[in-house]
């Protein structure tokens, strides 16, 4: 892998950062124009109070000075402060960000591990019953809208069976604290979590399954089975590891969506993470958060995306050493 | 009498496909025994790789596969998975066609050859791997190289090293030296003669360029449409041939390296039959220069010519001095 390879990927990815950063001032400029007056509609408000707010929230000046400013300080990564609460939109993002790395990292990693041992043993088994019903089962759930099948999931096991908590991240009047409090939590989590793996669980079975059908064609799995290998041998040796590499990139970009992937699940198991937090900033219309977390989603994005790249030419010895 | 090393009865070998089945070899007979060599020749689409495929039962999965493959008496197609895989690469093992995507792309070719030589629980691997190299020319610190890194006659030299990882008793080389230049295939060729003299291997190999054929193999038998058409000692059948195909193909000058000859090394006129629509009689008949009326109803078989020699074609019936273009 040459250095000039990994540098315009590197810069490729800044650049696309960049659009989003200029992307992100305009289209939250057109959504709004006044937001002082959206906000205070209704009441009176003195010249000098107008002014100060359009101070505040960074609206005073021409738009090329607010756009330069705006640069500056994202930059700096002050996002601005939230209309809603009146704190800096990073703060904010950084208190609820752990949530949401947590339940979507949770359900993506197992999702990914579930997921690939379907997809194998569905194309290794290519035609039978048991493809038939992994295959048909993974594109079941991959189209089920993840929303809804949080509330079902809710309504059953939490409000019908009442086995797990209805919302939230932890019981508030328990105050439990060190493992139990993490217990708890987990518990509060076990739900939302289920939710979101069953809907990515599809998707890594269906791109594992078409990877193995892929690999399946070729000669070198015949040589395998010639030398005497065993079928599983001959699978998890031969044609699991090379059908891994194609779904490397899968899983690297899977991990930018942690951060955006569970707004509708989040917003459903009242979950406090970013995903709420966009729900909540959506009704206001709260605009520096919004922005600040359309920055930080698509980053998150841009970032694996970034990796993925890089990471294929290291895994595949092909591309390693040309 | 003992029985031979290897006798293949009646093999026929049927590929299922969305489109119907594929007949793609339809009764095929020949025995090789111990340190023997014979040469299988034919034009591209006859069977011949079929037959390898068939020999270990690595076709693709469904496919059916009749008749009898003998090794020392016992029928690979009756083995069991145990006994079969203890039978692979240890009793017979192939240089498979197309050296490139017969290995895999993404392991070292060390740990390709050494995964044959653990899995039939030999150990010293690297050692032996290192040997195995050697033996085919190929210095042994290009066990670390990934297949790209080699050469197209590299790696066919390790496919050939693969091969003889577990001291196979028969090798099979398809198309050995197809893909590769003239100089290289002249390396190649002399490698293989030179291995199967110093080890007593048996020795079945396949290609459709029938002169490569008569200075490595003693005997030959040319293909036609998934049967063999002519057999027999190889400067013979090459120098007075009985049947008007093999007589195409020993007439044709190779075009090494020309795609178009791959396809068609005969030189004749026509393309070899569809296995989905064999022509009746002899398969051969429309492309056949001497071609006579009764060829279209007579279903041919390989008649005895002379000594040890056999040919599928109504003008063998004729008697002897009948001799072919
Ligand atoms: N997996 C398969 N499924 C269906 N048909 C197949 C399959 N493999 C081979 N065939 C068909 O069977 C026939 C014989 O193929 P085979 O590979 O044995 O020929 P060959 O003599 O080795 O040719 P070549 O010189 O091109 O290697 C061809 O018509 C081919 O299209
Ligand atoms: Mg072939």
């Amino acid at each position: 892998m040459s250095v000039r390879f990994v540098v315009g990927k590197v810069l490729g990815a800044f650049a696309t950062l960049a659009f989003v950063l200029v992307f992100n001032f305009f289209l939250f400029r057109v959504v709004e124009s006044n937001p002082v007056a959206t906000l205070y509609r209704g009441r009176n408000l003195t010249d000098a109070q107008r002014d100060e707010l359009t101070r505040q929230f960074g609206l005073d000046g021409s738009k090329l000075e607010q756009f330069v400013r705006y640069v500056e300080q994202t930059l700096q990564l002050n996002l601005g402060r939230s209309y809603a609460t009146n704190r800096p939109v990073i703060e904010e993002i950084w208190a609820a960000a752990p949530q949401t790395i947590a339940l979507v990292g949770v359900a993506t990693v197992i999702s990914m591990v579930i997921g690939i041992l379907m997809g194998i043993s569905a194309g290794w088994r290519r035609g039978t019953t048991q493809d038939r019903v992994l295959t048909s089962t993974s594109m079941a759930t991959w189209s089920t809208p993840d929303f809804w099948l949080g509330m079902i999931l809710l309504t059953v096991f939490a409000v019908q069976l009442g086995l797990f908590p209805t919302g939230g991240i932890e019981d508030p009047t328990s105050g439990a604290t060190g493992f139990a409090k993490l217990l708890d939590q987990a518990w509060h989590m076990a739900l939302p979590c289920l939710t979101l793996a069953i809907a990515y669980v599809g998707e890594f079975a269906l791109v594992m399954r078409s990877s193995i059908l892929d690999v399946m064609r070729e000669d070198y799995l015949t040589l395998a089975r010639a030398k005497g290998l065993r079928d599983a041998q001959v699978r998890d040796r031969h044609a699991v590891r090379n059908a891994l590499l194609p779904s490397t990139a899968l899983i690297a970009i899977n991990f930018g969506f942690v951060l955006s992937g569970a707004i509708a699940v989040e917003t459903v198991f009242s979950w406090p993470g970013l995903g709420l937090l966009t729900t909540e900033a959506l009704r206001g219309p709260d605009l520096p958060m919004l922005q600040g977390l359309f920055l930080v989603f698509s980053a998150s994005v841009i970032f694996f995306n970034l990796v993925a790249d890089l990471l294929y030419p290291l895994l595949d010895p092909r591309v390693r050493y040309s | 009498m003992s029985a031979p090393l290897l006798a293949v009865r009646d093999l026929a070998v049927r590929y299922r496909t969305d489109e119907g089945d594929v007949p793609a070899v339809r009764g095929v007979s020949f025995v090789l025994d111990q340190g023997e060599t014979l040469g299988l020749a034919g034009e591209s689409g006859c069977g011949k790789s079929s037959i390898a495929g068939a020999l270990l039962r690595v076709l693709p999965r469904g496919t059916e596969v009749t008749g009898e493959i003998l090794l020392d008496g016992e029928d690979v197609l009756a083995m069991k998975p145990g006994r079969l895989r203890a039978v692979r690469w240890t009793e017979l093992a192939i240089v498979f066609q197309g050296a490139l995507h017969a290995l895999n792309p993404v392991q070292q070719v060390g740990s390709q050859i050494a995964e044959a030589v653990e899995i039939h629980g030999q150990s010293l691997t690297q050692e032996r791997v290192a040997e195995l190299l050697e033996l085919v020319g190929l210095p042994a610190r290009r066990a670390r190289d990934y297949p790209h890194q080699l050469s197209g006659g590299q790696r066919q030299r390790v496919l050939i090293a693969l091969a003889l990882a577990c001291n196979p008793r028969i090798l099979v080389a398809d198309e050995p030296t197809t893909a590769l230049d003239v100089m290289v295939q002249a390396q190649v060729l002399a490698l293989l003669e030179q291995l199967q003299q110093e080890l007593g291997l048996a020795m079945l190999f396949i290609t459709h360029d029938l002169s490569t054929l008569t200075h490595v193999c003693r005997r030959i038998a040319v293909m036609y449409a998934g049967r063999i058409v002519e057999e027999g000692p190889s400067e013979d059948v090459f120098s007075r041939p009985a049947h008007p195909y093999t007589a195409a193909l020993a007439a044709a000058f190779p075009v090494i390296g020309d795609p178009a000859f791959r396809m068609r090394p005969s030189g004749l006129g026509g393309d070899p039959p569809d296995p989905r629509a064999i022509p009746t009689g002899c398969p051969f008949h429309p492309r056949c220069p001497v071609v006579r009326d009764e060829c279209a109803r007579t279903d041919v078989e390989l008649w005895p010519v002379a000594d040890g020699r056999r040919a599928a074609c109504v003008r063998v019936l004729d008697g002897p001095g009948a001799g072919t273009a």
